[in-house]
């Protein structure tokens, strides 16, 4: 069980340090204004170096966050956030990379990279802004949507039980499988912290309203619980509490000790010239 | 008995008759005699136990395409052999060499009215503790081109030395009686050079590419496999493993070209491998390298199309895709090989001109310079090495797309402090900031155009050789078809024609042509695509005298010497 | 592991006026910071009638900043404790929630919101005073939270003379626009 860190205390860091000038397009009321905060205190706390990180992301809402903070950023394309912080990370391990994004760019298009991306257990942070619906594209289903949303694309919803991504993550190998929600900043904070600092694939799922085209969501302040339950490191146990919550239990809900993968790049013992030897006749 | 200067021999075989290996050992012994050659693989569709044919050409000359027809095809067995009946032309001087045990030979290739000699190739081999047919028949072409057994010992040890002394004493037994047995044979000498050989390389384009890569400062690489690229990337998996770096293995392409910005987005010169279905799927991403400008590099080693195609033969198809696949105006380059030896140079060049222009560059090799292995003189060391315009610091706000004279504006590395960017596939104002302003994007499309206009590329766009009114225009490995089919014509007298291979087919370089294309009256475009995409390419950025003619074939059959000559001929007099 | 609902937290227990002021002071500044945010985020959604609103907040937070700063030095302590906040709530009391937004929020509804952690601020205080064993604690408590009141107060006139949110208040005939 990881000490809290005071996140409130005067630190050397301002979260603010960790803000760019570029104003957030999200409209206002929106629950990714909540978690970028978040994840600024994570950075304060944990008294980062702005040029020492990197938020990588695809396409969506969320993944408009790189250019919000004062970090290296890529905001890449849609779904291929999770391979494009996994060059960077296996190429400059010293970096802490951030993966963000929203469901859909996460499960959908990106599911393949996302089974992988546990599986290979790079030492990555993976927040997913989840607020059950394409936001940036006006409102159609995602796969965590519940099957009875209706919207113009699917009327009457899609019928599909919707992706239980923190089920995958954990089938798939992530070390750290959390579930965290946008309105609730202590918490939030403290399980973003404790996903950067633990080794390996780190995957937080944040219940991220969206105003807009859920505005229901709103009444997810008054559904969240802290999971009744302590972390555990033993995924079974983890997989029955993950496969029978109702989606609402906050906090680590699983802690694992695999290795990460060995990033960095392996040093030379040989000089490029001398690679062709093999070949001579 | 006259010495040709080069010769094709083809050994046939099925269901784990070691056709291929023989074929390697041959070739290796006919290298360390002071041959130049050349070997390719046609193979039936299983994966194992299939229909197997290796396919060599030796000279006493550099090489680069197949000859005309095959002086000896020997047979360990003939099933399914009327596969490659397209492939094994042969003429009545040439040889066959086939087992009365294995059946009689396919009517197709029997036709050819080449000479038959019949050898109990699997009664010799069995004659032997241990010995298989594919030894016998080493034995026996050693024995018709007068290859020393030291010479065929030397490879054995070499290839089979750690599979036990045992193994290699029954293997150089059987050779030894497959050679006794070819004794009474005609002796057709082995074409070759008086040296040694020593010093020159047996390598495959797609080792040469991926040496290339390493030497230009390629240090991380995102590898999903697929034929028949490979090689490439298992090749420059264990050599990161010797000079430093990483290979990761993705998940699908879409991964390995994501990985290799993020990588090089993190300041190491990163590449891909792969072929055409692998490269429509990192269309998207390779946009996204454009627009953010991150140098990398994706090798296409080009089979035959579309979609799934010919996995295992080469066609010159998707210079389409690399040029126009992007959607959006998006300045790249393109690059493409015009033979196993210049794999190396070209890959190198790519990497250097990627890093130097912060774009991505797609090299359009094929799979018959990836996958022919060949023997040829070292190749010269040059002196490309990837080197970035790299910002170090800033007065002021660092602009990371700024608008500079070349278009290449300073890149920060991550880490650097006071120099935090977020790159992006939106389009953005020289910030790096998201801009849908009309002259952000006005700015930063010049910005991309310009850099590579104006990049000085010297004279490696084209290899140029000959003069005369009259020029062939190619690109690829059919550079080496025409190349030898120019040779035989200068040989005959007719040195009025012109050949411009061209290595960079993106941006299109309109002055140099013109000025190389300067005195030339007519002009023949010869490509191996279906749709003439070459010359269609030609047409539309480049002024072509009179009615330029084109000679184009889809794959999988390549263009040969002899053929190429004739046409050329034809248009030539026409 | 954590995550605090909202409105079930525990009781803050502060007895010492070194806390005590650590608290004050700190939640003013985050209201500063946070009114200051909200004003850019209308402003950027193009609603500047209530991004002034709440900028003109955020500059009357920072004189109660002043304030505090005024109580800290005339008790002549130097370094406020390094603590663990302890709120009532899920950020500072006077810290608004950033999912209480609306791009058409009117000038009511933006001043009721400042109207909540005004009072959220004097509820906090009194629950400090009602709980603190500490009496210059409690003393300090019940000051603070008198000029919370006052604050109140303040936000109650001022609302007075702003007209009613009408019915219709978020009706837009545009539909959201898709960006990527």
């Amino acid at each position: 069980m990881n000490q809290m860190v005071d996140i409130s205390a005067t630190t050397p860091r301002n979260p603010a340090d960790y803000r760019s000038k570029v104003q957030p397009i999200w409209c206002p009321g929106c629950g990714d204004y909540s978690v970028l905060m978040e994840i600024t205190k994570a950075m304060a706390a944990l008294e980062l170096s702005p040029e020492q990180v990197a938020i990588v992301s695809g396409i969506g809402c969320s993944s408009r966050i790189p250019a919000y903070s004062n970090c290296y950023g890529f905001h890449g394309i849609h779904g291929r956030a999770l391979p494009l912080a996994t060059g960077l990370k296996v190429a400059r391990p010293e970096l802490t990379v951030i993966c963000t994004g929203g469901d859909g760019d996460g499960f959908s298009i990106g599911g393949n990279h996302f089974l992988h991306a546990c599986r290979r257990n790079v030492d990555i942070t993976y927040i997913v802004m989840d607020n059950q619906v394409y936001g940036m594209t006006k409102g159609q289903a995602s796969p965590t949507t519940e099957p009875n949303w209706d919207s113009v694309l699917t009327p009457g919803g899609t019928g599909i039980r919707p992706f239980q991504p923190l089920v995958i993550a954990l089938a798939s190998g992530a070390n750290f499988v959390a579930r965290a929600f946008a309105g609730d900043p202590e918490g939030t904070t403290q399980i973003i912290i404790a996903g950067i600092k633990h080794p390996g694939f780190s995957f937080i799922q944040v219940l991220s309203p969206c105003v807009t085209f859920r505005p229901e969501q709103r009444e997810w302040r008054n559904q969240v619980r802290p999971a009744p339950v302590p972390t555990t490191a033993d995924p079974s146990v983890a997989a029955k509490r993950i496969m029978t919550d109702d989606g609402f239990n906050l906090g680590i809900l699983y802690q694992g000790d695999r290795p990460a993968y060995k990033s960095g790049l392996i040093a030379s013992s040989m000089q490029a010239d001398e690679l062709s030897q093999e070949f001579l006749v | 008995m006259k010495h040709k200067t080069s010769m094709s021999i083809a050994i046939v075989g099925s269901g784990g008759a070691g056709s291929i290996t023989a074929g390697n050992l041959l070739l290796e012994a006919a290298a360390r005699s002071g041959s130049y050659g050349i070997l390719t693989r046609s193979v039936g569709p299983q994966i194992r136990g299939g229909e197997a044919a290796a396919l060599i050409r030796l000279s006493s000359e550099p090489i680069d395409s197949f000859g005309d027809s095959y002086d000896i095809l020997l047979a360990l067995d003939w099933k399914n052999a009327d596969r490659f009946a397209a492939e094994l032309p042969m003429g009545p001087h040439g040889l066959i060499i086939t087992d009365p045990e294995q059946g009689a030979i396919p009517a197709v290739i029997a036709g050819s009215m080449a000479q038959v000699r019949e050898l109990p190739i699997g009664k010799l081999a069995k004659s032997v503790t241990k010995g298989r047919p594919n030894m016998i028949a080493l034995g026996v072409l050693a024995e018709i081109l007068s290859i020393p057994p030291e010479a065929i010992q030397a490879v054995l040890t070499k290839q089979l030395g750690d599979k036990g002394e045992q193994v290699l004493q029954s293997s150089m037994d059987t050779v030894t009686a497959g050679m006794a047995a070819a004794r009474d044979f005609a002796k057709q000498p082995l074409p070759k050079t008086d040296d040694s050989g020593s010093g020159r390389w047996l390598v495959t384009g797609n080792q040469a590419t991926g040496l290339g890569a390493v030497r230009a400062g390629i240090r991380f690489v995102a590898a999903y496999p697929i034929t028949p690229a490979t090689e490439v990337l298992e090749w420059l998996a264990t050599a990161l493993q010797k000079v430093g770096g990483k290979l990761v293995q993705a998940e699908d392409e879409l991964a390995s070209v994501n990985m290799i910005i993020g990588a090089s987005y993190g300041g190491i010169p990163s590449l891909t491998a792969t072929s055409g279905p692998g490269l429509s799927l990192m269309m998207e991403g390779l946009g996204l390298a454009v627009s953010a400008e991150v140098p990398i590099v994706v090798v296409d080693v080009m089979r035959v199309g579309p979609s799934t195609g010919i996995a295992t033969k080469a066609e010159q198809s998707d210079l389409n895709i690399a040029v126009y696949g992007f959607h959006g105006d998006a300045p790249h380059l393109v690059l493409a090989p015009v033979s196993i030896t210049d794999c190396l140079f070209t890959a190198q060049w790519s990497v250097y001109l990627a890093e130097a222009m912060q774009v991505p560059a797609i090299l359009l090799s094929d799979q018959f310079l990836g996958q022919a292995m060949s023997i040829i003189d070292p190749p010269a060391a040059v002196n490309f090495k990837a080197t970035r315009n790299i910002a170090q610091h800033s007065d002021g706000e660092y602009l990371r797309y700024a608008d500079t004279e070349s278009g290449v504006s300073p890149m920060a590395i991550p880490g650097t402090p006071g120099l935090q960017y977020t790159a992006d596939g939106l389009e953005h104002a020289m910030t790096g900031t998201p801009s849908t302003k009309a002259e952000d994007h006005a700015l930063q499309m010049d910005k991309r155009q310009r850099k590579i206009d104006n990049f000085d590329y010297g004279d490696y766009w084209a290899e140029v050789e000959g003069s005369g009114e009259f020029a062939v225009i190619t690109w690829g490995s059919t550079t080496g078809a025409v190349r030898e089919a120019l040779r035989r014509l200068r040989a005959e007298g007719i040195d009025d024609i012109r050949m411009v291979a061209m290595r960079l087919l993106a941006p299109a370089q309109p002055e140099k042509f013109r000025h190389t294309m300067a005195g030339v009256r007519k002009a023949l475009v010869i490509e191996q695509s279906h749709s003439g995409q070459f010359y269609h390419y030609l047409r539309a950025h480049y002024d072509l005298p009179g009615e330029p003619e084109q000679f184009h074939r889809a794959g999988p059959l390549l263009l040969r010497p002899g053929e190429t000559t004739n046409q050329i001929k034809i248009w030539r007099q026409a | 592991m954590s995550g605090r609902k909202q409105g079930g937290k525990s009781q803050p227990i502060i007895n010492s006026i070194r806390e005590l002021l650590a608290h004050a002071l700190a939640l003013e500044i985050e209201a500063v910071e946070r009114y200051a945010e909200l004003a850019d985020i209308m402003s950027a959604h193009n609603n500047p009638e209530v991004a002034a609103l709440f900028r003109k907040m955020s500059q009357i937070e920072k004189l109660h900043v002043e304030t505090i700063h005024e109580q800290i030095d005339h008790r002549q302590l130097k370094q406020l404790p390094l603590i663990k906040y302890q709120w009532i709530s899920a950020e500072g009391p006077e810290t608004t929630d950033l999912a209480d937004l609306h791009y058409l929020l009117t000038p009511k509804q933006a001043l009721t919101l400042a109207l909540v952690n005004e009072r959220r601020a004097r509820d906090y205080y009194q629950a400090i005073l009602q709980s603190t064993v500490d009496r210059d604690t409690r003393v300090l408590a019940e000051e603070l939270a008198v000029e919370e009141e006052e604050h109140v107060a303040l936000l109650l006139s001022w609302l007075e003379k702003i007209p009613a949110t009408e019915d219709n208040w978020d009706y837009d005939d545009d539909l959201p626009s898709t960006q990527d």
